[in-house]
């Protein structure tokens, strides 16, 4: 195991969950209790010093027990290192606490992640819909249960008042 | 056109007078200056620029005044993918044209959606605004997209100005 995710492992013993690396690439499980406390550690400690989140995202396994696994990506500048983060969710309170405290970066990518795939983020300042209007009611698209042609939305033109076509 | 030439000039035997119907003329001159609304989407726009660059150069068909504003223009030139989301807005601007109007749906998204048989994509730009020309190409050569501009002027020539269009077919 690498020396990152050792240190992650000594400083939340309950939280840790479990490290892979593969290729190169470090990705550390946490539980979602200590999610926060885990970022916020990665912000701040010297060592770590992840200071540019790259990416939020999210995975659905439909046959799992927690069925929703968040993802997020963290890069140091300085440090020139990377880190892999995920948390599973299940579906019947699929909800996160909100890194934007952290990394003021996740805001719009912790709307993606809700608009597409229903995750909330407690402590949002602003969750809404980012891709899909504010008014979609057809669901979380990318959910491996939604209908790939949608419910009948992209077929719908609201604002043509008579069919002359 | 169908142009009568009557007589040539004394001097220097030019052309003198023709004679032609007015509104031919007026068809001439509506298909020699097209003037293009731009509605780059996706990929097919790189191609619709590349029409009217230096090499192909889209002028030459008086189609390469691009206007970034549906008021001045009329003809539409859908290039892209055209998402659910952005199709009010492509009938607000359709609607604010001026008329007459035309619509060149490029490429196969535009036209069908293409692969994007998805919840999120428009099967078709026809679903919601009315096209003249289809272009097919995944993007269009700057050349398809020339054909759709002859085509559509060679169908400009065939208007009629001055009489009632016949009605359009309602569904």
């Amino acid at each position: 195991m690498s020396t990152l995710a050792q240190h992650i492992q000594r400083e939340f013993p309950e939280g840790f969950v479990k490290a892979v690396e593969w290729r190169g690439d470090l990705t550390v499980t946490v539980r979602r209790e200590s999610l926060h406390d885990v970022a916020g550690f990665l912000h701040d400690d010297p060592e770590m010093d992840f200071d540019y989140i790259v990416h939020v995202s999210s995975v659905d396994w439909p046959d799992d027990v927690e069925r929703f696994e968040v993802v997020y990506e963290f890069y140091s500048i300085r440090k020139r290192h990377r880190i892999r983060l995920k948390t599973r969710v299940p579906e019947s309170d699929c909800e996160v606490i909100s890194l934007t405290d952290i990394w003021k970066g996740a805001d719009f990518m912790e709307r993606e992640v809700y608009d597409m795939m229903g995750i909330r983020f407690r402590n949002h300042p602003d969750l809404r819909r980012i891709l899909m209007p504010d008014d979609y009611d057809e669901g979380y698209p990318l959910r491996k249960d939604f209908p790939l042609r949608g419910k009948g939305w992209r077929d719908t033109f609201e604002f043509l008042d008579e069919k002359v076509l | 056109m169908g142009l009568i030439q009557i007589g040539r000039h004394d001097k220097d035997g030019e052309l003198d007078i023709i004679t032609t119907s007015l509104e031919k003329v007026v068809n001439w001159a509506r298909k020699g200056s097209l003037w293009p609304m731009t509605f780059g989407l996706a990929c097919c726009a790189i191609e619709m620029i590349a029409a009217v660059s230096s090499r192909y150069d889209m002028d030459r068909y008086g189609a390469g005044v691009f206007r970034a504003s549906p008021r001045q223009s009329d003809l539409m030139i859908v290039a892209g993918t055209v998402c659910r989301r952005m199709a009010p807005v492509i009938r607000k601007i359709y609607d604010q044209m001026p008329e007459p109007k035309y619509v060149i749906a490029m490429g196969s998204c535009a036209t069908s959606g293409n692969i994007y048989d998805s919840y999120s994509v428009v099967q078709g730009v026809d679903r919601f605004v009315p096209v003249d020309i289809y272009v097919p190409g995944c993007p269009p050569t700057p050349e398809a997209l020339f054909d759709g501009i002859l085509k559509l002027q060679e169908r400009i020539m065939q208007k009629r100005v001055f009489v009632k269009q016949p009605e359009q077919v309602r569904v």
